[in-house]
């Protein structure tokens, strides 16, 4: 069984946002807003805290480095040390000059690939996975509002008449497809 | 609402709404491609698959069907190995340095330009590859141990250092290009009528709703992508440059080479893109989307890495005869006036007194001049490489080792066949993928959509006459 919702659409950013901020003031509690592009402010808006992905990022980061420093490190100087032309590797400090083109490398590869996957499981996005815009037009030119009913201590007419009021230009009755 | 100044010229032409935009940008790959698609296309593949053919022919007989020599080791291979990696920088550059400057003209052009750099890359890592000789145990590249005891890759090498580099340029750049994609794949998806298409797009789109939260999160990995690409992509072309800068050779033994092979590396790529540009806003109709204004920033930044470029081959010269050591004195002259000297004086024309033409305004937005400079500066380039890698080697220290490099038919139809496999790659993809960023697009229609400023200037004049009468 799903939700009763209320789905309100609106045609430009602009009136999505000061209609967020108008409704919010109110008290109404929004469940979700589908955009086609991002809207600077509409996360702050509806109350969203900001993401963390930048600050798992730079872990990531020093992982990468110290998985790279570690790997030559063994390899180069530890296991198999090598005198190539009268230089040899005997410790990973005198070495350092020359892994750091590599340890750059490893780095940017593992920040940026860690980062991108953990975006993607964050947000539940995997080839196969379900879409849950409930209006298809929201990925084109519509910028979704989506309210609960059971969120909300106001009746459905004079939410209706709010959303209205916040210039949505059409209402939709659904059922909340996903399960929350 | 965000309001830029109405000098500016618009980057969306037309009075565009967010749904003409959808339309616009997904018309080229719902409907059916036209005859042109299909004869380029089968050339292309022709190409491609001719090059294929002489890649099998020379694992199958030996390095020796190319026309490398004792003394000229690396040349054909290694130049298209170096023309390929440097076109594929611009994509990058469009996509990360100008996000981080927040330059909005790059919606539209970096999608494709993306696209170009990966499929660059693919045409570039095939050389190393290939140019190793025996393919079979090109594995040892890697850091693994090996059958014959627990000896290593050795990390001190500038070899090595290009493996990971190029590896994790390529990586790095299809997750940007991938995940820039998912919202559009989503738009093109919900547009979707048959039921294979629909399915097709709905995996690919990997279930993007375009909620706040997914939205937030994208925008932040998008901008810390951009900042690890940055420094990525400027690492690249630096750590290509050091595989000739870390050897002894004259004309290779030189400190400038890294930011010279950067700046070239933009330039040959800004070419490639306003080359493919030019004719894709054609073909798919998107002369709305990349404008005139987008080409001549492009050509912009071709003047002024071509310049840099310019003053590093002046560099060049100056210091090797600075040095005062006989065997620099003597490449550089050998260069400008020795065997090669008609491949050292194209690569003048075409990189340093050709792209001087696009200080003039009106050769800046001429559609034709655009398109011959930009093939102009890819041969240019070409030449570049061919120039430093093959003059350098073919006399250095040893006169009695002197000699000449000539290509064989495998060395031309090898590099014939990576430009078929990146035009067949490309033509696939213009048709498969939205080749302008759908939504990026849709961001920037209020603020630099030509109905969006029109309106906002009658705002403002009409505001401005109130004022008067008062």
């Amino acid at each position: 069984m799903g939700k009763k919702t209320i789905l309100a659409i609106f045609e430009d950013p602009d009136d999505i946002l000061h209609g967020t901020k108008q409704l919010m003031s109110k008290g109404i509690k929004i469940r979700e807003i589908y955009a086609p592009f991002p809207i600077h402010g509409i996360d702050k808006a509806l109350g969203v805290k900001p993401t963390r992905i930048s600050t798992v990022a730079f872990f990531y980061g020093v992982l990468g480095l110290t998985i790279a420093l570690l790997m030559m490190w063994y390899m180069n100087v530890k296991d198999w040390s090598m005198n190539i032309g009268g230089k040899p590797s005997f410790s990973l400090s005198q070495n350092l000059p020359a892994f750091i083109p590599v340890a750059f490398e490893i780095t940017v590869l593992i920040t940026a690939h860690l980062m991108s996957y953990t975006f993607l499981i964050r947000s539940r996005l995997f080839p196969g996975f379900k879409a849950m815009n409930p209006v298809l037009r929201a990925t084109d030119d519509k910028f979704v509002m989506e309210i609960v009913l059971d969120d909300n201590k106001v009746a459905v007419d004079d939410l209706k008449a709010m959303v209205i009021e916040a210039k949505a230009r059409e209402i939709n009755d659904s059922e909340l497809k996903y399960k929350d | 609402m965000n309001v830029e100044s109405p000098i500016r010229e618009p980057l969306i032409l037309g009075n565009k709404t967010y749904h003409q935009i959808t339309e616009d940008i997904c018309k080229p790959i719902e409907g059916r491609a036209n005859k042109l698609w299909y004869l380029v296309f089968t050339i292309a593949a022709i190409c491609a698959l001719w090059g294929i053919g002489l890649i099998a022919y020379t694992f199958g007989t030996g390095i020796g069907v190319w026309g490398l020599n004792k003394t000229v080791g690396w040349a054909w291979d290694i130049t298209n190995f170096v023309w390929w990696v440097g076109i594929g920088h611009a994509g990058t550059l469009i996509s990360a340095i100008l996000l981080l400057f927040r330059q909005k003209w790059r919606m539209a052009i970096n999608r494709s330009a993306e696209a170009m750099t990966i499929f660059a890359v693919i045409c570039a890592a095939l050389f190393p590859a290939i140019h190793v000789g025996r393919v079979w145990v090109v594995y040892w590249f890697f850091p693994i141990p090996n059958q014959l005891g627990s000896l290593w890759v050795n990390f001190n090498s500038p070899l090595l250092w290009d493996l990971f580099a190029i590896s994790t340029y390529f990586s790095v750049s299809l997750v940007f290009w991938y995940i820039g994609l998912i919202p559009d794949f989503a738009t093109v998806r919900d547009r979707q009528i048959k039921p294979l298409a629909k399915k097709i797009y709905s995996v690919l789109s990997f279930g993007w709703s375009g909620n706040v939260k997914a939205w937030q999160r994208f925008e932040e990995v998008a901008l810390v992508l951009a900042g690890l690409s940055t420094p990525l992509v400027l690492s690249v072309h630096t750590i290509v440059s050091m595989d000739f800068a870390t050897s002894i050779v004259p004309g290779w033994h030189t400190t400038i080479f890294p930011p010279y092979f950067v700046a070239g590396a933009i330039f040959s790529g800004f070419a490639m893109v306003a080359t493919l540009l030019i004719i894709m806003r054609k073909v798919l109709n998107l002369e709305e989307y990349i404008t005139i204004n987008h080409l001549e920033s492009m050509n912009k930044v071709i003047v002024v890495t071509g310049s840099i470029v310019g003053v590093a081959y002046i560099t060049e010269l100056v210091i090797a005869w600075y040095s005062g050591v006989q065997y620099e004195h003597y490449a550089f002259l050998n260069r400008a006036t020795g065997p090669y000297a008609w491949a050292y004086w194209i690569m003048m024309s075409c990189n340093v007194i050709s792209p001087q033409l696009f200080w003039s305004r009106k050769v800046r937005r001429s559609l034709i001049a655009t398109f011959m400079l930009s093939i102009v500066v890819n041969i240019g380039m070409w030449f570049e490489r061919f120039v430093i890698i093959v003059t350098s080697t073919h006399r250095d220290f040893l006169p009695s080792s002197w000699t000449m490099f000539y290509p064989t038919f495998v060395d031309l139809g090898i590099y014939i066949g990576t430009i078929g496999i990146f035009f067949t790659l490309f033509l696939l993809f213009s048709r498969v993928f939205p080749v302008i960023a759908i939504a990026e697009t849709k961001s920037i229609l209020k603020i630099s959509g030509d109905g969006w400023k029109k309106k906002t200037e009658n705002m403002y004049e009409k505001i401005g006459e109130a004022d008067h009468h008062h």
